[in-house]
């Protein structure tokens, strides 16, 4: 699954230290998801799209 | 050694802060474990003088100590993340199934007698936690 988290967090000008914060995870786990290696449980999206203030689609495509 | 915190408590708590006091109680009933075991031992040749009753109550409070320590390594378990949650369920399987498979085949050797020595439950206790650490350092890098 692609996503978008990088590109939102390098808007806000976060570090993935403070993402993970932020959505109360580890920051390896933020590096695992923005690599593509791990895909986030529906929670942990909701989490992100309501940190982003968007939709779980706008931040997560099915590849 | 710290007593089981309540939830309104732990959610004061950073993640980081929280992972520290749940590895930190682990730890600390883990030695109570492994020092209630010696005691058990050391106790029954050199304290009690192999008194039954005594060294079964003291395999009562190992256990007690024992049940303890699973209960601190559930909520370790639950305060981890997902990704993390997931590295431990499969160093967790994987040592499980090593365990179970080695543990079989090293008594089918042992009671053949193919070993040329007394097969004894700790080396299947270090071959576990060894098969655990591994897959525990595999599973981290897989996701890094």
């Amino acid at each position: 699954m692609k996503n978008r988290l990088k590109v939102l967090r390098a808007e806000r000008d976060w570090t993935q230290a403070d993402l993970a914060e932020r959505l109360d995870v580890s920051r390896q786990t933020i590096n695992a998801i923005e690599k593509g290696k791990f895909d986030p449980s529906l929670p942990l999206a909701f989490k992100a799209s309501r940190l982003f203030g968007l939709t779980i689609e706008d931040i997560f495509q099915d590849e | 050694m710290e007593g089981f915190i309540d939830m309104s408590d732990s959610q004061k708590l950073s993640r980081r802060q929280r992972n520290q006091r749940n590895h930190r109680r682990l730890a600390g009933y883990t030695l109570v474990w492994l020092v209630s075991l010696a005691l058990v031992y050391f106790g029954h040749r050199y304290l009690w003088d192999g008194a039954a009753l005594v060294t079964t109550a003291m395999v009562v409070l190992n256990i007690i100590a024992g049940v303890a320590m699973m209960m601190a390594n559930k909520k370790l378990l639950a305060g981890l993340d997902e990704l993390e949650q997931k590295v431990q369920l499969e160093a967790m399987a994987l040592a499980l199934g090593a365990g179970l498979v080695g543990g079989f085949a090293y008594s089918a050797l042992s009671q053949t007698g193919v070993l040329p020595f007394h097969a004894e439950i700790s080396h299947l206790a270090v071959f576990i936690a060894l098969t655990y650490l591994v897959a525990m350092v595999k599973g981290v890098k897989k996701y890094q």
